[in-house]
């Protein structure tokens, strides 16, 4: 087949941290046949934990990423909870929550108002040199100040519980290493009225700017399929704990409450040659049908419910917008924006709670060779899986980070806007924009899913069937 | 009481006593690293070398006489304080954002002290697997900078003989004496003194790391220089 086919390649992308690059297989008609975002750094963390003491494993492995390390950190904490053999005390578990809310809040606020708002702002084709945070301070101040403040509070939270506000030390095999301080809370306290308020303005804005971009970007690379997220036992969105469930691109349920522990029986992962991220699918659908999306509209439509009242009130606005499934990339920015709302919501209800300022913080019981952690980093279903052994040393180690669980969405989503916006065999700049749009909706940062390192800069290819190169543009790093 | 200056100020000191010595008593910092003050100076990281009437000497093996005029916070000095904790960082591996020692390691205390923000030199990246053998212990060779106070109190204090030092120049690395080579061989125990006087995060407590909070941790609270400073009189 691919002897017939035309090959179009676009590399790098901006705004998106990694390095990627894009190639669009053309026919002989000279139609996009397949969209390939290759990732072509390979970091190895799977690797080189290996050998390693297992409780440096949380500290070591969020270095994957700077914009969600805490994701990883917990992620890991929660695998060796069961290496350790032990419950993490209550205390421990809303210290961890806390953290995880402060993570979800500020790197949802990065995502949105930081890298996705000026293609929304501006539109996807307006000028590259005003397209960014820059431009947007310019022209939006008091919308970029509120973007920045929002993630400062989170960055704030994070710093009181985790130490730092990026790359801490807060979670631990079996619990956590600190309580929230007095001041610390009365401080947080005091300012979640404002957080509340500007995080509910930014529901108002995502709502409006994915209303009246998808008005303009019709259909914008939107393919449906499954979706995947943990939910709790009540049917609510748990980010920090629960079980996984299902659901098909008509949102039946697939499967339901199943332990993290099983989810190499509900997943595989393929390995494709063109590139270094894997590409895992639904056990039961097999590698064709099986692929899923993970993240914010994936999580808002798979739980039944939001435990906050104004998030839960923004989540059903969201669902009424949609007689069916919502699978279009770019209300993800809304979908977001609810989420970053929840956290905000879940904040304050966390800092009631005296466990956080007293109590138990670390718990072990009888020592295990393997576990598992899941949790819903800002990006998506986040798995670590380590196995250990009496030594204390790690000897296996495999994670399958959100961007590598949407995947395949992102490629079926660059092949849907190439199709749409290919104009003839050139690559223009316009191609380029809305290429780049369609991967930030999902996830700004490739290197974690890779686990590679640093900016990433894009280009796109375009071959024809016989492997020649019709096109090439290239973008340097933002 | 005897004295002599440092970098301009009076310093006592008694019969005896090196230059550390007498500075650490007054409250006096001058840089080092292999110096531990419960052992006899070694002199074998040249960190501490100071001008001793403008000559350069380890002020922990040089003994403190009357009238010295003993410079240390010089620019060319810290300079080539500086170069030698850089090359103590590339010959092993140190990965301070992954180490549970960081926020008490004397080495990145004192690279900190010192302004070290680069390597500076070439990585020397040396395989140097771990030692997990023993059920208590872990030994990570990754980071030895061969100070030889584990060596040291072991054999003096413990009476164990547990480590030596294998090898010359570059190929030098600290050994476990047992015929397999492995900790879980030896004598070692929790309670030794050779468990305590590691600089760097060598020779670790298992399952202990990152208990200690960021901001809580010995050189978050105080450098090495504010704990010495601390005791100075005014």
């Amino acid at each position: 087949m691919t002897e017939t086919l035309r090959r179009i390649a676009i590399d790098p992308l901006s705004r998106v941290e990694g390095h990627g690059k894009v190639t669009l297989l053309l026919d002989d008609a000279g139609h996009v046949h397949e969209a390939r975002l290759h990732i072509v750094e390979f970091r190895g963390f799977e690797a080189f934990i290996v050998g390693r003491p297992y409780w440096e494993v949380p500290v070591i492995v969020q270095r994957l990423c700077g914009i969600c390390p805490v994701s990883h950190n917990l992620c890991a904490a929660k695998a060796l909870d069961a290496v350790v053999g032990g419950v993490p005390p209550p205390s421990a578990v809303k210290l961890r929550r806390l953290m995880h809310a402060g993570q979800l809040l500020q790197s949802h606020a990065l995502h949105f108002f930081h890298l996705a708002s000026p293609d929304l702002l501006f539109g996807f084709d307006s000028d590259m040199a005003r397209r960014n945070l820059m431009g947007l301070v310019e022209t939006h101040p008091e919308l970029a100040k509120q973007g920045v403040m929002l993630r400062k509070f989170g960055q704030q939270v994070l710093e009181a519980v985790y130490g730092k506000r990026i790359h801490g030390t807060g979670a631990v095999p079996g619990g956590v290493n600190k309580h929230l301080s007095l001041e610390h809370r009365d401080e947080f306290s005091k300012q979640l009225p404002q957080v509340k308020q500007w995080a509910l303005g930014a529901v108002a804005l995502a709502k409006q700017l994915t209303e009246a971009n998808l008005v303009r970007h019709a259909g914008f690379g939107t393919v449906p399929s499954a979706m995947l997220s943990l939910v709790a036992a009540d049917g609510s969105l748990d980010l920090y704990d629960g079980g996984l469930r299902a659901k098909d691109a008509e949102g039946r349920l697939l499967f339901d409450g199943l332990d993290a522990s099983s989810y190499r029986q509900l997943i595989q992962e393929e390995v494709r040659p063109w590139s270094y991220m894997k590409f895992p699918y639904l056990s039961a659908l097999g590698p064709d049908a099986g692929w899923y999306k993970v993240g914010p509209l994936a999580r808002l439509q798979v739980c039944d419910r939001l435990s906050t009242p104004l998030a839960e009130a923004a989540r059903q606005e969201l669902i009424a917008s949609s007689p069916r499934t919502i699978h279009a990339p770019l209300v993800f920015h809304w979908a977001r924006m609810i989420e970053l709302l929840h956290a905000a919501e879940d904040i304050e209800r966390l800092l009631q709670d005296d466990a956080l300022v007293q109590g138990e913080l670390v718990s072990t019981g009888e020592r295990q060779r393997e576990g598992v952690g899941v949790i819903e980093a800002p990006r998506g279903t986040l798995i670590h899986h380590y196995e250990v052994g009496d030594d204390d040393l790690v000897t296996r180690c495999n994670l399958i980070v959100s961007t590598t669980n949407n995947n395949q969405a992102m490629n079926e989503a660059i092949r849907s806007v190439a199709r749409q916006y290919l104009d003839g065999h050139r690559v223009t700049e316009g191609l380029l924009n809305h290429l780049e749009v369609a991967v930030r909706a999902f996830d700004p940062c490739l290197s974690c899913a890779t686990h590679a390192m640093g900016q990433m800069p894009m280009e796109v290819t375009v071959v024809d069937s016989s492997g020649a190169v019709l096109s090439r543009a290239e973008r340097g790093a933002s | 009481m005897s004295s002599f200056t440092l970098d301009g100020a009076d310093v006592a000191f008694t019969e005896g006593q090196t230059i550390i010595e007498a500075a650490r008593v007054a409250g006096r910092f001058i840089p080092s690293l292999c110096a531990h003050p419960e052992f006899p100076a070694h002199g074998s990281c040249r960190v501490c070398t100071v001008l001793v009437n403008g000559r350069p000497m380890s002020s922990c093996t040089t003994k403190a006489s009357e009238g010295q005029v003993v410079e240390s916070n010089t620019a060319a000095l810290n300079r080539d304080r500086q170069a030698l904790v850089q090359m103590l960082f590339v010959e092993g591996n140190h990965f301070c954002p992954g180490c549970e020692k960081s926020g008490a390691c004397t080495l990145q205390s004192l690279g900190k002290e010192l302004g070290v923000t680069s390597a500076g030199f070439a990585h020397e990246s040396p395989t140097r697997p771990v030692d997990a053998s023993h059920p208590d212990i872990l030994l990570d060779f990754n980071r030895c900078i061969l100070c030889e106070l584990c060596v040291r109190a072991s054999a003096d204090v413990d009476h164990k003989d547990v480590f030596a030092l294998s090898g010359r120049g570059l190929h030098k690395h600290l050994i476990v004496n047992a015929e397999s080579g492995r900790l879980a061989d030896t004598g070692m125990s929790l309670e030794d003194k050779a468990m305590t006087v590691c600089p760097v995060g060598v020779i670790l407590k298992k399952r202990q790391g990152f208990s200690t909070p960021i901001g809580a941790r010995r050189d978050d609270v105080q450098t090495p220089r504010q704990r010495l400073e601390a005791g100075r009189k005014p």
